[in-house]
């Protein structure tokens, strides 16, 4: 079926007033981390207690993607001024439901499920109230969470693919004109031009041109690709056929990681319902322009984020990346010209096309425009997914937003970019988070993860985290990466241990500099950065690990000690926690840790509310 | 189109390839080539891990030599030759699983189920694996098996979930 415009007006006009009809919408989160705390039990008791309930004409029930706050889910949110539930089904599924069925039928709010504010007794009511919501700029999270995924009615009752018809309106150049004077970079990692890369891709010789998508985000502590491929699947294929428009492209791929079949399943469905409507296959909306879009698994491999092994990939092979002398937009998938930009860049294009370049440059700094999507994680105490204007401070992200620090506990450092990024320590936290700043810090943007640490992290382990998993990740090709990773790996593993010797440092800064010189693609070049960052900012704590043998932190196992100090009152909860059973002693009465049991887990110390555990 | 079954024997427990199975799943993919990625982990959703034969099938079908099958075999981790245990626990150690102590979990896990990280059970109930973030890292720690998540875990309650299955 080929749509007409009016058609698509009819249908969304139609999904809105079906909605109208009803006194409240209720948004269930059907996210990622709210699934995987129980929104779907809660989903179905809801349900099922509004059918009981006789509300099943007024209430409106809806799962959405991901509504960002995802460390309080199970969220649920109701109603135009979006009253915002959180934590339901934490204490009892059945308790919360009859509180929330209460509030629909009365209206008299369900104090328990809202959010706590600063001040004791004082709750958030409505979600505009919330600090970690009101201090973000949503862009290309705006719908996420607010439309049900599943359906294009909801894509299109939201102003979806108007921005499509806007631009098969216009000339292609045009559109690539609009896009550079946006000022669009690259949100995958480089932080490269779109508009450059698009010009490119048109003027290149060969047919057809390939257009794709990047969903494969491997940065370990990222999903903020998954929220948006899973939440709104049709703005990423908007954007896309938009740009396909433009850079004169036959066939796009959406390449996604295997970790997220979910997101796979929902833009599978996404194709075949835009196909339905002719905004996918021949004469596009009638504009005479033939596209369409296949949805690629991943294999589980880092490397393939890369923009040359993710083309190796789709062909059918292994996923090794080439030099890149020769450019993608010239010769890429299967030697043709091809377009890869990460799934967030397709998703902000409708938007500056919809809004205008000059409205979205207006967002963010001289040098990054518009907003980007972090997941913001670790130490903190909002975790989550969040849109910010680029330019804003890591300390208004991590402490506005993020509430700052949970336990008390003080700051220790941010780490960005995932493996090809680094971490900033407190001294840097009113710097301004956009593409260049970070790249000073020693770190950079990356796809967007932001993984907070505080004291009780070692930087020397963070190290060694980031090196396994590039030691584990890297692909073999070239040698500077595959054994000097390996090395650098080995030699932070025995500082890690307290074999550290004097000239270790030096060692790991030459070998470093190396591979950042001579490794093949992207990945291997900035493959030492989490280890030269923290050698950078965090030197001391290396050197304490080499020559006291001490790790500051306590995380290090072979050069820490668990005991049991006088502040016990033997409570027996250590006890009860520690998983070899090393922890003995009588109720009410010191107890003692058989050291040669012990495996280090620190659970003792994190379940002791009498600060009785000590790290030596 | 053969429909024939072709079985490995020898060791390593191999099971029996239903090769019209394997045939159904080329087919789905156009027997293009491209499609070898997506072939190999439909076989491997149906078997719960890659066989030989199945790889030697699709090799010959495609007309891609046996060391093109294996490189892509062997370079995803997606994709195992070993035959796994019925259920597959996955500890997350992305970074925020591993600031929030993901690795205890797991050592937790191969204490409890006696087995290293990689391997199955020797009853093949379970298969023990690390994953480099599965995307939900405001509940780290996280393990998944199959398709069940457990979020905010700790060394304690591996015995809960291990008793779940």
């Amino acid at each position: 079926m080929q749509a007409t415009a009016e058609q698509i007006h009819k249908i969304a006009q139609e999904h809105l007033q079906k909605q109208r009809a009803y006194e409240k919408v209720l948004h269930v989160c059907f996210g990622p981390g709210c699934l995987a705390s129980g929104s779907k039990p809660a989903h179905e008791k809801l349900s099922a207690a509004v059918e009981r309930e006789g509300l099943s004409r007024k209430v409106l029930l809806k799962k959405v993607g991901c509504m960002g706050l995802c460390g309080r889910g199970p969220l649920v949110v109701v109603g135009d001024d979006e009253v915002f539930y959180q934590g339901i089904g934490k204490r009892s599924v059945d308790d919360d439901v009859e509180m929330l069925v209460e509030y629909l039928k009365t209206g008299a709010l369900a104090e328990k499920l809202l959010m706590d504010g600063p001040e004791k007794g004082k709750k958030y009511t409505h979600m505009s109230e919330v600090p970690f919501y009101s201090c973000q700029k949503k862009m290309v999270m705006e719908d996420v969470g607010r439309i049900d995924p599943d359906s294009i009615d909801e894509y299109l009752a939201a102003g979806g693919y108007t921005a499509l018809r806007k631009a098969l309106s216009m000339k292609p150049d045009d559109i690539i004109e609009s896009v550079k004077k946006a000022g669009l970079r690259g949100k995958g990692g480089g932080g490269f031009l779109a508009a450059t890369k698009w010009r490119s891709c048109r003027d290149a010789h060969g047919s057809p041109k390939y257009i794709m998508a990047n969903g494969d985000e491997g940065d370990p502590g990222a999903f903020m690709d998954r929220a948006l491929m899973e939440g709104n699947p049709h703005l990423v294929l908007e954007g896309m056929i938009i740009g396909a428009f433009a850079i004169a492209g036959g066939q796009g791929f959406i390449y996604v990681r295997d970790e997220y079949p979910l997101a796979v399943q929902r833009l599978v469905a996404a194709t075949a319902e835009a196909r339905r409507l002719g905004f996918l296959g021949e004469d596009i909306c009638g504009s005479g322009f033939d596209f369409d879009i296949r949805i690629v698994r991943g294999g589980g491999a880092f490397v393939c984020g890369e923009s040359t092994a993710l083309m190796s990939s789709i062909e059918g092979k292994g996923g090794e990346p080439r030099a890149k002398y020769v450019h993608t937009v010239e010769h890429g998938l299967w030697n043709l010209p091809s377009n890869l930009n990460n799934v967030e860049t397709w998703a902000t294009v409708p938007h500056i096309i919809n809004k205008g370049h000059e409205w979205f440059a207006s967002i963010g700094t001289a040098g990054s425009k518009g907003t980007k999507a972090f997941s913001l994680v670790g130490k903190v105490q909002n975790t989550g997914i969040i849109e910010v204007p680029m330019g804003m401070t890591l300390k208004e992200i991590i402490f506005d937003l993020g509430g700052g620090i949970p336990k008390g506990r003080k700051f220790k450092a941010v780490q960005t970019g995932g493996p090809s990024g680094g971490c900033i320590p407190a001294d840097h936290l009113d710097k301004p988070v956009d593409f260049d700043s970070l790249y000073d810090l020693g770190s950079m943007m990356g796809s967007g993860g932001m993984i907070v640490m505080d004291e009780r992290d070692c930087m020397v382990d963070v190290a060694r985290y980031f090196l396994k998993f590039l030691v584990e990740e890297s692909c073999g090709k070239c040698v500077p990466c595959r054994e000097g990773v390996r090395r650098m790996y080995e030699i932070v593993d025995r500082i890690a241990s307290g074999q550290g010797r004097s000239g270790d440092l030096e060692h790991l800064e030459e070998l470093g500099k190396a591979i950042q010189l001579g490794s093949l693609c992207g990945l291997g070049q900035s493959a030492p950065n989490p280890l030269l960052s923290t050698l950078r900012y965090f030197r001391e704590e290396y050197e304490a690990h080499i020559t006291k043998k001490k790790c500051p932190a306590g995380v290090c196992k072979p050069l820490i000690k668990f005991t049991v100090n006088e502040k016990c009152n033997g409570c027996m909860v250590c006890a009860r926690e520690c998983p070899t059973e090393c922890i003995s002693g009588e109720k009410q009465k010191p107890h003692v840790i058989e050291q040669d049991k012990c495996v280090r887990c620190g659970n003792c110390f994190e379940a002791c509310r009498f600060d009785a555990v000590t790290i030596e | 189109m053969t429909q024939s079954s072709a079985c490995c024997g020898g060791k390593g427990g191999d099971v029996t390839v239903d090769l019209a199975k394997v045939d159904g799943i080329i087919d789905k993919y156009g027997r293009d080539r491209a499609g070898i990625l997506g072939m190999f982990q439909d076989i491997q959703r149906e078997y719960r891990y890659l066989p030989k034969d199945a790889v030697a099938h699709v090799c010959r079908t495609l007309g891609v030599p046996l060391a093109k099958g294996y490189e892509v075999a062997t370079f995803f981790k997606a994709l195992s030759l070993k035959p796994r245990g019925k259920y597959t626990i996955q500890v997350c150690l992305g970074t925020a699983c591993h600031l929030k102590g993901g690795p205890n979990v797991i050592e937790q896990f191969e204490r409890e189920l006696s087995v290293k990280t990689g391997d199955t059970t020797a009853d093949k109930k379970f298969t023990l694996e690390s994953v480099n973030c599965l995307g939900a890292c405001a509940l780290a720690p996280l393990v998944r098996v199959d398709e069940k998540d457990f979020g905010k875990t700790t060394p304690g309650t591996v015995k809960k979930v291990v008793k779940a299955f």
